[in-house]
């Protein structure tokens, strides 16, 4: 009757409460009439000694119960995720503009803020490093440069026909969460805590609590329901929040809600890092790249963060899609005195891919192609087929997807009448562009591999799933309830998946890299196996059956010819001592990489796709809009097509924010500017083509992962490199594609003026 | 401070309520009466998370103060379904799975709300105009507007 498959276009598991308003995110839930509020004092150099600290007119502040500085921390002070270097409080020195200095707990938001203004600071001021420029100079940096090399890049150059050079500067990206970072800490009777926390990152957020607290890990609970928004700004930004309440209610004995408005999310946490990007790169007649010199020059902000890993990400996806025969390729994580940036979807692989891009687009130049054609001639195929870090790829989806996207966007006619328009005397220029994506599926860090999930059958017949990972929208919670309904043959209207919770579920990696639905659908996979086992041998011995017999399928266990209601066989088998809960886990085989040689196989497999864009640019104004989009994109076989097509509209969109609109900005003392949504724009529905189309790419994931499916929280982002790619192309048209003018990121329609201008220049 | 006695309606009902000259409208629906379902994305009139009708206008309750509700009608989230039944645009939000964190969305239906009041046959340039007041950081928009664009059919189909 009820057909179970895992390609039916389910609603998200919490889609009916987001459209009524009663999805409860942590600001939601209801206050405590003793609750607390907290608020940060921020420091307003970028680079300085504290000289002294006066907060009494703080503490004398209407309505404030506590008051903590780094003095007051119990444990350790540093709340770094990998590597030491993020104190919660600044001790003696600051480090980026507003970072925290002391907390107020007070008993309103509005009164710990109007109490944190009273403090009195004497500062020593230094001059801070705030571009990647300065920190190169000072040779600056949070952790040693790392190079991936293949090969002599340096003389594959030289003996190349055609060689060329290239620079941009990339900015990073705010994230922009809608619902900003938040946690809620309620002490418990034992001494310990109960973190809510919106958080990607539970068990991080509980072993900082712990340490910060100075007790052990089993005495913080960390409840996670829901976020809005997450896209990797919560996946080590989130602890801090967490530790600064956690020790105000351990304090004070009361619930204590630290909830960042807008205004301070902005400034004190961190986003992606900005890159400075150079390329040298040699290559033949027909466009094949022989060698390639990168240098990738990440904006670290004043510590390690998830840098390392970032930095290292950008290395992996230097290559993009293509093949270089010789490679060297190194990344630099600089030290800034800014704040500490961090995980943002792509992870550093979308720095790496825009270089990669843009010089494919310059040999296109040089060449005199279309840079389809170059990117054609490149692409890794059999034969060409390994990375520049050792890795082969075994599955060549792009070469087939990028042709089938060539003929379903009519690119080759549409290339002809855009020339044809660019070619009149129209003010309005287009251009066009088709670029692929490939990006490897697992963390790096090898240990993050692995995940955890805890799955009941209760005697009534409905089942309850519990995983390590985190629901902030991407739909992992509704793709879970297919996997466990797939696996224990039952339909999903009996299962419910449960709010992630450090004691369901230990040790548990972060909802990142895309890996979500991979790890923890295993693990669940893993729990429901044992109970179908579990439940199929005692229904084969209870009935005398030979286990072959019995199955469980739509719902109902099949003995023989015989079928019986699911709950009817569950409740004898909880009669008959059948243990009906089971825990899961998985680890991702086959994977390892060699940091010190920068060679071996970091990724299980890789998600592909492709996108073309079309744009039309007004030259007088850089003014442009982006006409139409066509996405072909590959998820393996679909866990939930209508989820997957979400992740890739709102990936490609907001890659495309990144790309054109969104552009943060410091000044030379280190503030921010680009500080509010005034004055930072993330895309509207009004900047988004009405031509938007999106097909999935059906092809099974050679790899054993869920179902044959593929990772889709970030790859989609970097398709809207064709976005960008397009904007350059508009205005290499004005050249009549004789020169690409170097553009920056963002593309704001000021960079495109300014491209617009030095294409006119290249022509006197 | 003393707080300030207001009298207001808000989804049909008379309510009342105390509150602070500073304090917002959409503090006041949060924490002074439990209308959860109004969020705040920044505080800045910048996102329309917090959106709702002021006397059926749409307004961003973060811009309003909470002692200008005297003797207005208010209309959020919480009023926008009837007798425990979806509104069409509900549906048509879940139809096309157009949410994902879903923070965005009780805003994003108000507005669309007050859109279909207004002009209930948009085109999709209008729809997206007039909805580019209400930020979604997760979706691209798209099926957004397919769910907006389908609701004002069967609304008008239905009127
Ligand atoms: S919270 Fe009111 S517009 Fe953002
Ligand atoms: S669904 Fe997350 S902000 Fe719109």
């Amino acid at each position: 009757m009820d057909d179970i498959t895992t390609s039916r276009p389910g609603v998200h598991e919490s889609a009916v409460k987001h459209v009524t308003g009663r999805a409860q995110y942590i600001d939601d839930i209801p206050e405590w009439p003793d609750l607390l509020h907290v608020a940060t004092g921020k420091a307003d150099r970028a680079f300085a000694a504290i000289l002294s600290m006066d907060l009494s007119a703080v503490r004398q502040s209407e309505g404030v119960i506590d008051v903590i500085t780094t003095a007051e921390i119990p444990g350790d002070d540093d709340i770094g995720p990998v590597y030491k270097g993020d104190p919660l409080f600044a001790r003696n020195e600051v480090q980026f503009h507003s970072q925290p200095l002391f907390a107020v707990a007070a008993t309103s938001l509005r009164l710990a803020r109007q109490a944190c203004a009273r403090a009195q600071i004497e500062y020593e001021t230094f001059v801070p490093i705030v571009t990647i420029r300065q920190a190169m100079d000072a040779a600056s940096f949070v952790l040693p440069e790392k190079s991936f090399v293949r090969g002599d890049a340096g003389v594959a150059i030289s003996e190349a026909e055609f060689s060329l050079r290239g620079e941009q500067y990339v900015k990073g990206q705010e994230h922009f969460y809608l619902e900003g970072q938040v946690s809620l800490c309620v002490p418990d009777e034992d001494g310990g805590v109960l973190v809510y926390s919106s958080s990607q990152h539970p068990t991080e957020v509980q072993k900082l609590t712990a340490s910060v607290l100075d007790m052990p890990m089993h005495k913080i609970q960390v409840e996670v329901r829901r976020m809005g928004g997450g896209f990797g700004g919560k996946e080590s930004q989130a602890a801090a929040l967490a530790c600064t309440a956690a020790l105000f209610a351990l304090r004070t004995g009361r619930p204590v809600k630290y909830r960042m408005p807008r205004s301070d999310d902005m400034v004190q946490t961190g986003k992606r890092h900005d890159f400075w990007n150079r390329y040298h790169v040699g290559f033949n007649q027909r466009g094949e790249i022989q060698g390639v010199e990168l240098d990738l020059a990440g904006m670290c902000g004043y510590s390690p963060d998830l840098s390392e890993g970032i930095v290292d990400r950008a290395m992996f996806h230097a290559d993009n899609s293509y093949y270089y025969d010789s490679a060297r390729i190194t990344g630099y994580r600089c030290r800034t005195n800014t704040v500490s940036n961090t995980a943002f979807r792509g992870f550093g692989g979308p720095k790496g891919m825009i270089a990669a891009e843009a010089m494919l687009d310059d040999i296109a130049t040089v060449l005199q192609i279309d840079p389809l054609d170059a990117r054609k001639a490149n692409l890794y195929q059999p034969g060409r087929n390994t990375t520049p870090y050792g890795q082969t790829i075994e599955q060549h989806v792009l070469p087939g997807l990028v042709d089938r996207l060539e003929n379903s966007s009519d690119y080759r006619n549409r290339r002809r009448a855009i020339a044809q328009f660019n070619g009149s005397a129209s003010h309005f220029k287009k251009g066009l562009a088709l670029t692929p994506v490939k990006f490897g599926i697992s963390f790096t860090a090898k240990h993050l591999n692995q995940a955890g999930s805890l799955v009941h059958i209760y005697a009534d017949g409905s089942v309850q799933v519990n995983h390590g990972g985190t629901e902030m929208g991407q739909g992992l919670y509704t793709k879970m309830v297919v996997v466990a309904a797939q696996a224990l043959g039952v339909h999903e209207r009996r299962i419910k998946v449960t709010a992630t919770r450090t004691d369901k579920v230990p040790n548990t990696s972060p909802t990142a890299a895309s890996s979500g639905s991979d790890l923890n659908g295993m693990a669940v996979l893993d729990a429901a196996q044992q109970l179908v086992l579990r439940l199929n041998e005692f229904t084969a011995g209870h009935y005398g059956v030979p286990i072959a017999q019995v199955s469980i399928l739509n719902d109902r266990v099949r003995v023989g010819d015989v079928t019986y209601p699911f709950e009817e066989i569950v409740k004898l088998a909880y009669l008959n001592r059948i243990h009906l809960s089971a825990a899961g886990f998985y680890k991702t085989p086959d994977i390892g990489f060699d940091f010190e040689h920068g060679t071996g196989r970091p990724f299980y497999y890789f998600a592909n796709g492709a996108a073309a864009s079309e744009v039309i640019v007004d030259t007088r104004t850089g003014e442009y809009r982006l006409s139409r989009v066509d996405i072909l994109h590959d998820v393996g076989r679909s866990l939930n097509p209508a989820i997957d097509l979400g992740q890739i509209e709102g990936g490609f969109v907001q890659g495309m924010g990144w790309l054109t609109t969104e552009e943060l900005s410091w000044d030379i003392d280190g503030r921010l500017l680009s500080n509010s949504p005034a004055n930072y724009k993330i895309p509207t529905a009004y900047d988004v083509p009405e031509q938007f189309n999106i097909a999935l790419y059906d092809e099974d994931n050679n790899e054993d992962t869920i179902y044959r499916s593929k990772a889709v929280g970030e790859p989609p982002l970097m398709l809207a490199l064709s976005v960008w790619c397009a904007l350059r192309d508009a205005c290499a048209s004005i050249t009549d594609y004789k020169f690409r003018p170097a553009m920056n990121a963002p593309a704001t329609s000021e960079e495109v003026y300014r491209c617009i201008q030095v294409a006119r220049a290249s022509m006197q | 401070m003393s707080k300030t006695h207001v009298t207001t309606t808000i989804n049909g009902d008379v309510t009342e309520f105390l509150c602070e000259p500073a304090d917002t409208l959409l503090s006041v629906l949060r924490n002074e009466l439990q209308l959860t379902g109004t969020k705040e994305g920044c505080g800045s009139g910048d996102c329309g998370a917090c959106s709702v009708t002021v006397n059926g206008r749409l307004v961003c309750s973060c811009l309003v103060l909470g002692v200008e509700a005297q003797g207005a009608e208010i209309g959020t989230i919480e009023g926008i379904e009837s007798a425990e039944k979806l509104h069409t645009i509900q549906e048509k939000f879940l139809e096309h799975a157009a949410l994902q964190c879903g923070i965005c969305t009780p805003g994003l239906i108000v507005s669309t709300k007050a859109l279909l009041d207004e002009n209930p046959d948009p085109t999709e340039e209008e729809a997206r105009y007039y909805l580019a007041g209400n930020l979604c950081r997760c979706t691209g928009y798209d099926k957004i507007i397919r769910a907006v664009l389908d609701s004002a059919k069967v609304m008008r189909g239905a009127a």
